[in-house]
């Protein structure tokens, strides 16, 4: 089983153009910034907004196809959306919110099954209490059943957390992926959070002003992201500019006055580097190169060091290295040093 | 002292009130989502009947109802129903001053629902029609109850429009407040006394009717 989209929507100047296949099993994140067009996508999905152009089909059912005239109502997609207010009725009980979006069935077999549901997210303490009245993480859980009740090919979760405070994220994260295992379809997870994205999902496809780059596993994208905004989602935190070095095999990095040892990719725009690969080292090593420690900024268990490199042009960005504690408390000098990294860690990008 | 001019007021204030709710939700929700060149005419003409004097909205409508107009013959022809000087003409005119309270404080009220409730319960699988009736109607009932009392209560005291439509016919067409002017007007004091009285305690009932109304709206969900 399969939802796979394939849509464009023009909204004023924004331009949504997206292409993505989830697969059942473990999620597909769509990660991007905010306002690159992942709700959007989502509403499209759903029924909710129509796109101007493209195809949607879920198992082989489609749900909207410009070419064929097709576009089903929401209600026909049975495409299950998690929103980030979560969108419970306010004026019904949990256990009413969620017996109404049974569909039709008796009365004795709705009150059992909601009651199972009720079980399955554990709220049978919560059943007669209105939404207002839940904690948030109570709150998405009974959408979750409500969701379930309708019984849906498809999950689609919109910034899952974004209502929540962050120390009970993670236990509501673990929850959330035990429903999201037992599950039998594919689920889409939006987020812009690498962190979420990596703990959580399998595949992911990330969205830049409203274009989707191919799906890649997440070790793929945190080993060569293609792109600067890709890159900088994944948690990149230094780009440059870069042009091919004097000779074949070097890359050349103007801003930062430095030549190093990379080979050169076609097309490359920017350099980015990784904060944990840039490392101390002896002067003369390979792409070894002195600097000044500009500023240190200390993190719960590491140090960043902003480098500024000697032969930096000025007004340069500063080059961020990520040290553990112990490391950097071992430096022997911690204003001058000499950083180096290897080639196979700088990324040549778009 | 013959009460009927009691009845006929709220008989025609109730029935009007009825036709109120319903056209004006039904404006009210389609007017809410049109677009916004229509939406601005619409609301213009929707309005009118608010700002508009009283006896100009009866002298309009006496144009289409009165008995020798299009609308008001076809129907004396038809059905052999007279559509001014009898009680429903009062009903028709109270409608049409008492509609654009309703339709605008419903309008208000379907603006400011979070549309994330109705998408939620497209994608669950309920019908348009529940999700009007059994959320949206829910969710804005207190802007939908304080639009219906407003408009029972702009019925129940109308005069202008009344008063050109259907005339005063004691014990036909008599309302509280045409009764109230005519007996003024033939200097019975005394009964136009009485009858103040009576208008007096009749709003102070439905103004203590809605803010009870209020209290209990405000504990009614959690």
């Amino acid at each position: 089983m399969a939802l796979t989209a394939r849509i464009q929507k023009r909204y004023g100047d924004f331009l949504l153009d997206v292409d993505f296949t989830a697969e059942d099993g473990a999620a597909l994140a769509l990660l991007g910034a905010s306002g690159c067009g992942k709700s959007a996508t989502l509403k499209c999905v759903a029924g909710i907004d129509r796109p101007d152009r493209g195809r949607i089909a879920l198992d082989g059912r489609v749900l909207f196809d410009s070419a064929a005239g097709v576009n089903l109502p929401p209600q026909q997609r049975r495409v299950g959306f998690l929103f980030q207010s979560y969108a419970l009725f306010p004026h019904m009980t949990v256990e009413r919110n969620v017996a109404v979006c049974l569909g039709r069935m008796d009365k004795r077999r709705r009150r059992e099954r909601t009651a199972e549901l009720l079980a399955l997210l554990h709220l049978e303490d919560q059943a007669d209490l209105y939404p207002r009245q839940l904690s948030g993480g109570q709150q998405q859980r009974a959408a979750l059943a409500r969701i379930l009740a309708a019984k849906p090919g498809v999950l689609l979760l919109d910034e899952p957390f974004s209502a929540l405070d962050g120390f009970l994220k993670w236990q509501l994260e673990q929850e959330l992926r035990e429903v999201l295992e037992r599950f039998p379809g594919p689920a889409v997870w939006v987020s812009h959070d690498r962190g979420e994205v990596y703990r959580n999902c399998s595949r992911v496809c990330v969205l830049e002003d409203g274009k989707s780059a191919p799906a890649a596993s997440m070790a793929e994208l945190m080993a060569n992201p293609g792109t600067v905004a890709a890159a900088r989602l994944s948690g990149c935190k230094n780009f440059a500019p870069v042009r091919p070095g004097p000779a074949p095999g070097l890359v050349e990095v103007p801003a930062w006055g430095l030549v190093l040892r990379a080979p050169w990719r076609e097309g490359a725009a920017a350099l980015g580097l990784r904060a944990d690969r840039v490392r101390p080292e002896e002067a003369g090593a390979v792409n070894a190169f002195p600097c000044q420690v500009v500023r240190v900024t200390e993190d719960v268990s590491s140090v960043f060091a902003a480098l500024r490199p000697e032969a930096a042009s000025p007004g340069a960005p500063p080059l961020w290295m990520e040290l553990a504690k112990g490391a950097w408390a071992a430096l022997p000098d911690r204003e001058r040093l000499w950083a180096a990294v290897r080639p196979e860690d700088l990324m040549l990008l778009k | 002292m013959d009460w009927f001019p009691l009845y006929n007021s709220i008989r025609i204030a109730a029935v009007s009130t009825v036709l109120v709710f319903f056209l004006g939700v039904f404006a009210a929700q389609a007017i809410a989502r049109a677009p916004r060149l229509v939406k601005g005419v619409l609301d213009v003409v929707l309005t009118l009947p608010l700002v508009l004097p009283p006896t100009v909205v009866g002298w309009l409508l006496l144009l289409a109802l009165g008995p020798r107009r299009p609308l008001g013959s076809w129907f004396l022809e038809a059905f052999g129903l007279r559509l001014a000087m009898t009680w429903q003409s009062g009903v028709f005119a109270a409608v049409a001053v008492s509609f654009p309270l309703m339709y605008r404080t419903a309008r208000g009220a379907f603006e400011s629902f979070d549309q994330t409730l109705a998408q939620a319960g497209r994608t669950l699988g309920l019908s348009n029609f529940y999700i009007f009736w059994r959320v949206q109607m829910p969710v804005c009932r207190q802007g939908i109850l304080a639009g219906t009392v407003l408009a029972f209560a702009r019925a129940l005291g109308e005069y202008g429009a009344t008063s050109m439509l259907a005339g005063y016919t004691p014990g036909r067409t008599a309302t509280v407040s045409t009764t109230v002017y005519q007996l003024w007007r033939t200097g019975q004091d005394a009964l136009a006394f009485r009858w103040v009285l009576v208008n007096l305690g009749i709003s102070a009932a439905v103004l203590l009717a809605v803010n009870l109304l209020e209290r209990k709206e405000g504990r009614s969900w959690p």
